[in-house]
């Protein structure tokens, strides 16, 4: 599903700039600067990032995830992959199977949704690049709210389902 | 070189970190530091299209378009527009980042920037699919429901919570601008 997302993002960026080239060229190149220039401005923080994600998930693998949330964890597991899920940023493509497998060894269906939600929209580790384009003070609410939240939508599951 | 420091401070703690746990347990640093290899090349095989994408949208996208789609003034228009683009894009959270900055650098109203971000971070139609087979399609539409009301509450409780100095800082302080001038 992302290696598909992927080439369609290949697509629609090399048609628009095709498209930018061909209507004129001085912007084109301009654009291209500036996208390099911004990149390369964030281009240590990103690299940083990625060194840290990748000592965090050798550390805290699927299986060490599995232990650490248990079966039957109640409000404490949930706080604790609360945690989990905000300090690690483990892609949606990794973290949707790793879910499906706590599920079939009986891990509560609101654990799950707390890690879904916090896995997603927390991020600890990409923290000091948000604080960079929101602002210290938008990025830390948000973030905390969304910590919050996370509580809100494992209620809402565990109501319905 | 305080300015040096200051762009390298993270990098160098992480990397800092790396080599203490090369030195204190080899076999886990040296696996996590291949991994952390082969991910970066995927990062940027995912980066490119997305910062041409922002570098064409800094040039061509003029302030007074994007301040009628997502500005202050924008009502619900705006909103049901930060909601989709965020919806339509499966890219990670820090990969987002940059787009939020030149959303927020055009003119677009802060509540409907964090939209944007929440929705994409937590509410992804590509990995939808993915979610719903292997978790179950009821759990998937639950929680992607709940997530929605939640979406939207985080992004106007922060909205609420930051003053107007806030405000403005945060569409100064975008270091792009800075970029920019060179």
């Amino acid at each position: 599903m992302d290696a598909v997302f992927t080439y369609i993002l290949y697509g629609i960026s090399l048609g628009l700039l095709g498209l930018s080239f061909v209507k004129d060229k001085k912007k084109t190149a301009m654009s291209l600067k500036r996208a390099w220039r911004m990149f390369l401005n964030v281009l240590p923080q990103f690299v940083a990032i990625l060194f840290l994600v990748g000592l965090l998930l050798t550390v805290l693998n699927p299986s060490a995830i599995r232990q650490i949330i248990g079966v039957d964890s109640g409000w404490g597991g949930m706080l604790i992959t609360a945690f989990l899920g905000a300090v690690t940023l483990v892609p949606a493509l990794i973290a949707f199977p790793i879910a499906a497998e706590l599920l079939r060894n009986g891990a509560g269906l609101m654990q799950l949704a707390v890690f879904i939600t916090t896995l997603t929209t927390v991020g600890l580790v990409t923290l000091p690049l948000e604080i960079k384009y929101l602002g210290k003070k938008a990025a830390i609410l948000r973030n905390v709210l969304a910590f919050l939240f996370s509580f809100t939508v494992a209620a809402v599951v565990g109501l319905l389902l | 070189m305080k300015e040096v420091i200051k762009r390298y401070k993270y990098l160098i703690v992480v990397l800092a970190l790396n080599l203490l746990v090369i030195t204190v347990r080899p076999e886990t640093g040296i696996a996590a530091c291949s991994f952390s290899g082969r991910n970066l090349l995927n990062f940027l095989v995912i980066l490119a299209p997305v910062f041409i994408l922002i570098g064409l949208m800094d040039i061509w996208v003029e302030r007074e378009l994007m301040i009628r789609i997502m500005g202050n003034q924008s009502g619900l228009r705006g909103i049901l527009a930060a909601f989709l683009l965020g919806t339509i894009t499966a890219v990670p959270l820090y990969a987002l980042l940059p787009v939020a900055g030149v959303l927020l650098r055009k003119g677009s109203r802060i509540a409907n920037v964090l939209i944007f971000l929440c929705s994409s971070a937590a509410v992804r139609i590509p990995l939808l699919l993915f979610e719903l087979s292997s978790l179950g399609w009821e759990f998937t539409l639950v929680r992607c429901a709940a997530n929605i009301v939640v979406i939207f509450a985080i992004a106007f409780i922060v909205d609420w919570l930051l003053s107007e100095e806030d405000k403005e800082q945060m569409y100064e302080s975008d270091d792009l601008e800075k970029y920019a001038k060179n």
